[in-house]
């Protein structure tokens, strides 16, 4: 077959996504058994929380059959001290943990990334301030601190999720500032430089796009870790507020009435759930960025 | 005569460490004309590198720079980071010795290079700076540019990597080209290949070129003149044809003589007994005179300035020396 000379035919498309997804599950090799364990359960459950009001058979708030009913064919989980179905609540519970690790995260990560990534760019007192800021914040025991700055702020969703940013930030600035010392080093941005390339283009071109892959696998850990403290901060009474059927929440209400161990049982088998897929995920994602946990070439 | 290109004059580098500032050079003289290529030699730790980056304004803030640099007649050294943002890329661009670490690995060579067209011509269109793009490709002989631009740099050679590094720096016709031992890190035949594009470089666009090396063989088939560095000063200068005929400094002699030969059949190697000094620990004399063969007391004593010998210029006691002239053509 003639073949001009600008041809494309050996050139074949790039395996995009679906590429990357095939190629992450063969580098994990026998690991990916929890990872796609934890893939099935997080997916299942988004899916689960953006669809429940279609089919529910019971309302979340509303009464759903006789109150403290241990688990039945009519109700999987039992119902609570108000006759409202377990299992349901527990699902709906979704749609408020899970949105509430997604915006920490997200909001947290900009922002430590943002400041993380100047400070380590331009060094000198702006690293020092913002450094210092993030120190400060460490210092305080997470669990604490967001106590303390949801109980100022008042209960509350909205004001759960602030504090758990204010607690989170730090973690990803001090990740995302060693990342940038480290490429900064790198020949290819020196290169960069020579070409005539300004500053913030250096940062945002030659030096960032080099330091994601320890923040992502950072957040899908630390998922898993903001919905627990989040349903903590609800468990005692500073979170989400009844009748919202948020896990720590239920958990909360679970404990008024211990002997009906079934209460508090869904929504500790949603937190378990989360958590350990998140950190499953986390693992898998770590292992595959990082060459050192690489097994094989 | 005309203003050289780049004319470097009494260039200082100092380094700070734990005991004091440290000078890594001191009182380099150095001048490129248009379109020449320029060799500059020393071993490893000799200030080759250290000048050059001096003259691009990359050296870290701790770095004391102090002489003139003079880039076209305008006075470089110590001027605005504005300023030097301007002639970076555009009118001087610098080749790096390693070509698997030069470019950035998550950009396909497609984007690197365009971005270097894009950032020093603000009218293109998108369809000129990928046509302009392409041809600097093709004028660096990388095979099928068509199919490359959209590739990753892991998905190139050395050598071709280094092609690609040699397009993007010569993106915006700079005047200077400062390679720092662009083919240290490249195979025997890829060093020939890339060696020919610097040459058609300097014929085709009269590109000025800076060969920072410590492979000889490289100056002499490209450069016109060679300065030679030897802890942080001109050991000699001059024209190549000569200073390779009779070199007038025992260290040039020494290099030289160190080259393996295709004719020799001896088995040793030439080597230069001991090694250079560190910066902490430079002789009060000639920095060279505890390696040198024709070493006399004198230069242990004192420094020796740069004296015009012929058609080099040398900083040796003895270069004047009608007698040590003859015996240096035959190394011991």
């Amino acid at each position: 077959m003639l073949m001009g000379p600008t041809t494309h035919r050996d050139v074949r498309p790039r395996p995009r996504l679906a590429g990357a997804i095939g190629g992450f599950f063969a580098r994990l090799g026998w690991r990916q058994v929890p990872v796609m364990f934890a893939a099935v359960v997080l997916v299942a459950l988004v899916l689960v929380a953006l669809t429940i009001p279609l089919w529910t058979p019971y309302d979340p708030i509303g009464l759903a059959g006789r109150r403290l009913q241990p688990p039945s064919a009519a109700h999987w989980l039992g119902t609570d001290a108000l006759g409202r179905d377990v299992l349901v609540r527990t699902l709906f519970g979704a749609r408020y943990s899970l949105p509430i690790a997604a915006v920490v995260l997200v909001v947290a990560v900009g922002i430590g990334v943002t400041l993380g990534a100047l400070a380590g760019f331009l060094g000198g007192i702006v690293d020092n301030v913002l450094m210092r800021l993030a120190d400060i914040t460490l210092a305080f025991p997470p669990v604490l601190l967001a106590m303390a700055i949801a109980a100022s702020l008042g209960p509350g969703l909205v004001n759960t999720a602030l504090a758990l940013i204010i607690v989170w930030w730090p973690i990803y600035a001090r990740l995302m500032r060693a990342q940038v010392l480290n490429v900064k080093k790198l020949d290819h941005v020196d290169a960069a430089i020579v070409g005539g390339v300004t500053p913030a283009r250096l940062l945002t071109h030659h030096i960032m796009p080099l330091c994601w892959s320890p923040i992502f696998v950072n957040m899908t850990m630390d998922v898993g870790q903001v919905i627990l403290l989040a349903a903590g901060l609800s468990f005692i009474g500073l979170g989400a507020q009844p009748p919202t059927p948020e896990w720590g929440q239920m958990i909360a209400e679970g404990a008024s009435n211990f002997y009906c161990w079934w209460i508090a049982l869904g929504p500790g088998m949603a937190i378990f759930l989360v958590s350990l897929s998140s950190n499953f995920l986390g693992d898998g994602l770590r292992d595959v960025a990082d060459p050192r946990t690489r097994q094989g070439g | 005569m005309a203003v050289p290109l780049l004319d470097i004059k009494g260039l200082a580098v100092t380094i700070p460490t734990r005991g004091g500032e440290r000078a890594a050079v001191s009182n380099v003289d150095f001048s490129v004309d248009r379109g020449e290529v320029v060799g500059l030699v020393g071993e490893s730790g000799s200030g080759k590198s250290l000048s050059m980056l001096a003259v691009m304004g990359l050296l870290p803030r701790q770095f004391g720079v102090s002489g003139s640099i003079r880039f076209d007649g305008e006075e470089i050294a110590g001027a605005p980071e504005r300023r030097l943002r301007a002639l970076r890329g555009r009118r001087i661009a610098m080749v790096f010795q390693d070509p698997m670490t030069a470019l950035n690995p998550v950009q396909t060579i497609g984007a690197q290079i365009t971005e270097m067209i894009r950032l020093h011509n603000a009218g293109m269109s998108r369809a000129q700076v990928r046509q302009k793009a392409l041809s600097l490709l093709e004028a660096v002989a990388i095979p099928a540019p068509e199919r490359r631009f959209d590739q990753y740099p892991h998905e190139f050679s050395g050598g071709m990597r280094q092609r690609v590094v040699i397009a993007i720096a010569i993106a915006n016709d700079p005047d200077l080209l400062i390679a720092d031992e662009p083919t240290t890190a490249l195979d025997v035949t890829i060093q020939a290949q890339i060696m020919e594009i610097f040459a058609g470089l300097r014929a085709e666009r009269g590109m000025a070129i800076v060969l920072i090396t410590h492979d000889l063989g490289l100056v002499a088939g490209l450069a016109d003149r060679m300065s030679v560095l030897y802890a942080g000063r001109i050991a000699e200068r001059g024209p190549v044809g000569p200073l390779f005929a009779a070199p007038r400094h025992p260290y040039t002699a020494s290099l030289l003589a160190a080259v393996p030969s295709i004719d020799d059949v001896s088995e040793r190697l030439h080597a230069i007994p001991g090694t250079p000094p560190s910066l902490s620990e430079r002789p009060p004399g000639c920095a060279f005179a505890p390696r040198c063969d024709f070493a006399v007391p004198a230069c242990r004593a004192s420094e020796p300035d740069l004296t015009r010998v012929g058609g080099s210029v040398v900083a040796c006691h003895r270069a004047n020396d009608p007698a040590f002239a003859a015996r240096l053509k035959e190394p011991a």
